[in-house]
């Protein structure tokens, strides 16, 4: 008797398990990347860079080359690479604490560089590593354990929007915010991935796109309550849509 | 080599790193080595080579990591407030072991400081200043042809060894003009073939990951017992020092860099007041020569220890000479250069 794969996990992914919560969107973001990186045949030419936080391990995950910046650093280190491998692929992959916060100055001069690289966002509202901090994007009001009674805006202001910020840049070529709390959603989110990346192959500049994930864990709910906390939380303060997009409809 | 040319030191050490085969070069502007990154403006782009103004040295020594990565020749320069912002990325550039090239031309601090020579980022150059068990490969040249040798044997012994390198200059250096012989360019198909290790895209291989990175503490350990081999390694063949009129010396100076240099013109003129002065000059302040210094204490009667500093590589020439005899020490700081008849009154209070 023979059997025929009709379904198997994208070349891309090292096969390694990963380490991740139950619940958490950084697995499904994951796969999407890798399932990208391998329609667009690019896995041999793609170089990654890993994050400060809990996907530091995600160069592990993936079966490219890969490195991990120090926290916050990895659009300047994609820069450096890009630089010296201008027809490689780079992304790099960074949580909210890393983009938003103390890599805030590195992800804008990069996105205003028209740096030619593609950064995947994780924007979960919080620290998830070191356990549950406050992060730029925590909402208003929001518990974390270093805002315990819940985040004010005259003492730790309002939650930034990167995604706004940096739609303003002219070197960005394509800028989504989108969620994978749904399965619609997951093949929206797919699109703007591969559209992210593109943004970069066809040397029109800087790629990003943020993904509203959950933290289980560090929110204090279960997985499923978790994907409803997001779509009525996180949503509502941070839009959804296409910010910019200088790629165009595939033909 | 060619004839001689004059040329500003901050220069010299861009141009003999472009010859070494240096083709990425990220920095930010800070006195007293801005024209070095403007010298790099110029020409990279003569050399088809790639130069970028980072938005902050944090950025630039990141850019660096990343580009190193790639199995690169890369550079950058600062001066101290600078260099301190860059720890960071030398401690993670130390741990994923990247042959990297770094200038710093000192000048005075803590803090702001000014813009006058300096030697007192020794204790950072050496002993750490960023986090963790690691050590640079650090050469205090003391003129500009040296800077321009060291240069370039920074960037050989940084690949030979996958750890960086730091030339420790100082704003004199930087400063000053010099009749330099520069060495051809290094024929780029000569250099060391890195792709057995660096990013360039896992076409028919396993992939490469680069990381200073373990969360088991036991495999960690491994990793840095393997750097301490590196290092002993380092120590056993990278020493460079220079000695001047010390075979018979019974007072023995002991600087480096700009300073190495003005004491050999004291050892003249101690000799000239009948002292049997002489000069040990360490190059590599990392890996030090503990034991050439060692040496001289069998018969020098007294060290002197003479630093643009209020004494860091003081505590090195202590350690050398063991107690064996005494180690005296003279010294300026924040942006002062001692004089030569400074230095000699003080010299002569000594014996
Ligand atoms: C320089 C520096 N500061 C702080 C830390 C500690 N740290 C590790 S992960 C992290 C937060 C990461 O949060 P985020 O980027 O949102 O990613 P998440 O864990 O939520 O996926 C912090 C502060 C560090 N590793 N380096
Ligand atoms: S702590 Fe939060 S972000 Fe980190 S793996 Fe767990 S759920 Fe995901």
């Amino acid at each position: 008797m023979s059997y025929k794969i009709k379904f198997k996990g994208p070349e891309s992914l090292s096969g390694k398990e990963f380490t991740y919560c139950p619940g958490c969107h950084h697995g499904i973001v994951h796969r999407l990347v890798a399932e990208i990186i391998d329609e667009l045949g690019i896995r041999e030419k793609t170089l990654m860079v890993a994050p400060v936080g809990c996907s530091v391990f995600a160069y592990e995950f993936f079966d490219v080359d890969g490195t991990v910046a120090p926290h916050g650093r990895a659009p300047a280190v994609a820069t450096g690479m890009k630089r010296a491998m201008p027809e490689n692929v780079v992304f790099t992959y960074q949580g909210d604490g890393d983009l938003a916060a103390i890599g805030t100055a590195e992800i804008l001069h990069a996105a205003n560089r028209g740096e030619k690289i593609t950064t995947i966002f994780i924007n979960n509202a919080i620290y998830g590593m070191t356990g549950g901090q406050m992060a730029p994007t925590t909402l208003l009001g929001m518990k974390t354990t270093t805002s315990p009674y819940g985040r004010s805006a005259e003492n730790e202001g309002y939650p930034l929007h990167m995604a706004e910020i940096l739609s303003n840049l002219p070197g960005v070529a394509y800028l989504a915010r989108t969620k994978v709390n749904k399965p619609q959603d997951v093949l929206k989110t797919k699109k703007m991935i591969k559209k992210a990346f593109l943004a970069q192959i066809q040397g029109k500049g800087f790629g990003m796109v943020e993904v509203l994930s959950t933290c289980p864990t560090n929110w204090g709910i279960p997985p499923v309550e978790a994907n409803k906390w997001l779509e009525e939380n996180l949503v509502p303060e941070f839009p959804l849509g296409v910010y910019v997009d200088k790629v165009g409809d595939e033909k | 080599m060619a004839e001689k040319v004059m040329v500003k030191g901050t220069e010299a050490i861009g141009e003999a790193a472009i010859r070494a085969g240096c083709r990425l070069y990220f920095g930010y502007p800070i006195t007293p080595q801005s024209e070095l990154t403007e010298y790099m403006s110029r020409r990279m782009p003569q050399v088809d080579g790639v130069f970028l103004q980072a938005e902050s040295e944090v950025a630039a020594v990141n850019m660096l990591y990343g580009a190193a990565s790639t199995g690169h020749r890369v550079m950058t320069s600062t001066s101290s407030p600078g260099y301190s912002l860059m720890q960071e990325g030398v401690s993670y550039i130390a741990g994923a072991e990247l042959p990297v090239v770094f200038v710093n031309v000192v000048r005075g601090g803590p803090g702001l400081g000014d813009i006058q020579p300096a030697q007192s980022d020794y204790f950072q150059a050496t002993k750490g200043g960023g986090h963790g068990d690691y050590r640079l490969v650090v050469y205090g040249p003391e003129s500009l042809q040296e800077a321009v040798e060291l240069t370039a044997k920074a960037f050989d012994v940084a690949d030979k060894y996958r750890n960086p390198a730091l030339i420790l200059a100082d704003g004199m250096l930087g400063q000053m003009m010099e009749p330099v012989e520069f060495p051809d360019f290094r024929d780029l198909n000569t250099l060391p073939d890195h792709s057995s290790w660096a990013m360039q895209g896992a076409k028919g291989r396993e992939p490469h990951k680069i990381t200073s990175f373990d969360i088991n503490e036991y495999v960690l350990e491994k990793m840095n017992l393997r750097y301490q081999e590196k290092y002993k390694k380092i120590i056993e063949n990278e020493q460079m020092w220079e000695e001047y009129k010390a075979e018979d010396a019974e007072l023995v100076i002991v600087a480096y860099g700009t300073m190495g240099r003005i004491a050999k013109t004291i050892v003249d003129m101690a000799r000239g007041k009948g002292v049997k002065a002489g000069l040990f000059r360490p190059i590599t302040l990392w890996p030090y020569p503990y034991d050439a210094l060692a040496k001289l204490a069998d018969s020098a009667k007294l060290f002197f220890t003479v630093e643009m500093s209020m004494g860091q590589m003081v505590e090195d020439v202590k350690l050398a000479v063991n107690g064996k005899k005494p180690v005296e020490f003279y010294g300026r700081t924040g942006g002062v250069v001692p004089t030569p008849n400074e230095v000699l009154a003080k010299l002569m209070e000594l014996i």
